[in-house]
């Protein structure tokens, strides 16, 4: 556990949250939840059913926009903002159920994750030939990097729609990276899969964590997973937060045990 | 046998991006422009250029403008028959205020003047989604038809209420007004149906394109990838209705060469447009010209059978011609709910493999 401490003493804040609140109507989502995320981290958000994880994830990206509290990233305070100024910033993410774009080939949504990359406008475009084909192949090849890291060399022309959840899956996880994000968001990217499937998405995880540098905060219901990969982790109970520190001190949490297991009163 | 990409290796990304990457494909789609352009005008009877050709290219011109807000960003529009007729009274005040500009000037700035419009009434789409955006672009095609008609300035105060072609030339030929050969207005929509028609091929090929496609299938992911929902959705109503005006302009322009605008952009205008992509394919470019060709051609094919061929009364065949056009229509959408173009799509993924199929 000495790799993980030292990579934390090293980085900087990427990211961080202070007091944030977001209700909706009388419901209380999240209360007064501070935390950061260090640049080149993994950090995980786990808690029970309904605790405000995908509705942090959703602060994070800007579809939700907390009724107080502040938001830091990158070092600047971020003032209410649309979900696409977000992605420029280099935020990107998956979703909890695939939201990949159905009638596209695998190659088209991955390319599609190069939006924030390509700038020629659309006269150019309209003409093809010149400066829009020519960043289209740039961008082609960084794709086809990410096509070779994923190893889904053998679908890239196969519409997505077709593929199996596994694979769909990975697909999201390319489209997120094609952005080359500074920080990835995923929302449960292990739910529904085997252990096989499990294990290629870690290493995956870790990969890209390693290779590009990229912060990750994920979004995890298999503990044993989350204990594997993730330097630090954050524990949300009701909104709130319960826990946070390396997985070792989480683990031994009796607050976050109780509300793991259930208390008898 | 002669339909095979086994042994064409791609070497560069822009090989393997290109339009048509099977070489058969490649050179049919010369041998169609080479027929197009030099084989059909030396055969062209008037007949043929005022009943099928010239309305199929417009037709076709309408359902690509039409295929890129409904087939590739999801924008449903009834909107069609009003846009359309704004490119025609544009090109009728364009063409009898500057009666010196050049007609392609005058076309090309109706387009724009028509994707103004259309990006104006694309403003709902950003609230409102799916049938309920349908009835609010709806209102535009009311409302343009009947401004159109209420303002007398729009048709220059003649007392028909028409607005009429005046005659122009290209380079000495005569294209529009009662003069022209059908040849020349032939030739010339066909120039901007091929040239429209390749700007839309590389519009959702490129950037734009995806940004589009990933409205129409995810707009919640699309926002997170960086697309921004409102340029995304108005581009896509202007290049849209850029199409939709330019064809417009030429159904008045070259097809009809005088109009009244309820007759001639009213809502069955936007109907039949639909009809054409929905039974083309959505979200093909071929899908449009096919879309395009099945809603002319098959009439005209229907009466010459009935009414030549079998000798039936007119006025019978006509309500026939009704009755079966619409059977076909319902049989080839059980048969294949895409349209023509994904039925050309499943053949062609047939014939890469035949006779062998394994």
């Amino acid at each position: 556990m000495s790799e993980p401490l030292q990579k934390m003493e090293a980085a900087s804040k990427l990211l961080e949250l202070k007091h944030i609140d977001l209700s909706f109507g009388g419901v209380k989502a999240i209360s007064n939840i501070s935390f950061d995320v260090l640049e080149g981290e993994v950090r995980a958000i786990i808690g029970p059913n309904g605790a405000g994880k995908s509705s942090l994830l959703n602060v994070i990206n800007g579809f939700y926009h907390p009724q107080q509290g502040e938001i830091w990233f990158d070092g600047k305070q971020r003032h209410s903002m649309k979900p696409y100024q977000i992605a420029y910033q280099g935020i990107s993410r998956t979703f909890q159920n695939i939201a990949l774009f159905k009638g596209m080939s695998v190659l088209d949504n991955i390319m599609t994750g190069r939006f924030t990359h390509m700038h020629k406008n659309m006269l150019w475009q309209a003409l093809w030939k010149g400066p829009a084909e020519q960043e289209e192949i740039e961008n082609r090849e960084f794709v086809e990097h990410i096509i070779d890291f994923l190893e889904i060399q053998a679908i890239r022309k196969t519409p997505v729609g077709r593929l199996p959840y596994g694979l769909q899956k990975r697909v999201e996880l390319g489209r997120a990276l094609a952005a080359q994000p500074k920080m990835l968001l995923l929302d449960e990217p292990m739910a529904g899969m085997n252990v096989e499937e499990k294990e290629d998405m870690c290493r995956f995880i870790l990969d890209v964590n390693d290779t590009f540098g990229t912060t990750i905060v994920l979004i995890e219901h298999d503990m044993g997973v989350v204990m594997d990969i993730a330097d630090r982790v954050v524990v949300l109970d009701y909104g709130r937060k319960i826990g946070d520190g390396t997985p070792d001190v989480v683990r031994n949490d009796q607050t976050v045990i109780d509300a793991y297991l259930g208390v008898s009163h | 046998m002669f339909y095979r990409e086994s042994g064409d290796f791609k070497k560069t990304y822009q090989k393997d991006s290109q339009t048509f990457p099977i070489k058969f494909d490649r050179w049919r789609y010369y041998f169609v422009m080479l027929v197009a352009f030099v084989v059909v005008p030396m055969f062209l009877t008037d007949y043929i250029a005022n009943a099928v050709m010239i309305p199929f290219l417009v037709w076709a011109i309408a359902a690509l403008g039409l295929n890129i807000l409904v087939g590739y960003t999801g924008q449903l529009s009834l909107g069609t028959g009003g846009f359309m007729a704004v490119g025609a009274y544009a090109t009728y005040k364009l063409m009898t205020a500057f009666p010196g500009m050049d007609m392609v000037s005058v076309i090309l700035l109706s387009g724009l003047i028509t994707a103004v419009v259309g990006a104006l009434f694309g403003l709902p789409s950003l609230r409102i989604k799916g049938f309920y955006l349908a009835v609010a672009t709806l209102a535009a095609q009311f409302f343009l038809v009947w401004l159109l008609n209420k303002v007398p300035w729009f048709y220059n105060y003649s007392a028909s209420g028409q607005i009429s072609a005046p005659q122009r030339e290209m380079f000495g030929v005569i294209i529009t007004g009662p003069h022209a050969t059908p040849v020349a207005g032939y030739l010339f929509c066909l120039g901007f149906a091929v040239g429209l028609a390749w700007i839309a091929r590389n519009l959702t090929r490129g950037r734009l394109g995806r940004s589009w496609m990933a409205i129409r299938d995810m707009d919640i992911a699309a926002e997170i990838i960086g697309v921004n929902p409102l340029t995304a959705k108005l581009s896509a109503f202007a290049v849209s209705s850029f199409f939709v005006g330019i064809s417009g302009s030429l159904f008045f322009s070259v097809y009809l060469g005088a109009a009244e605008v309820t007759e001639a952009f009213g809502i069955s205008v936007s109907f039949s447009v639909l009809f054409m992509i929905i039974i083309g394919g959505l979200g093909s470019i071929f899908g449009s010209f096919i879309g395009a060709a099945f809603m002319v051609l098959m009439p005209v094919l229907l009466k010459n059978v009935l009414v030549g061929a079998m000798g039936w009364p007119t006025d019978l065949a006509a309500h026939f011609e009704y009755i079966i056009v619409g059977g076909l229509i319902l049989i080839f959408l059980i048969i294949e709910p895409h349209g023509l173009a994904q039925m050309a799509r499943v053949l062609k993924e047939k014939l890469r493999l035949w006779p062998f199929p394994h």
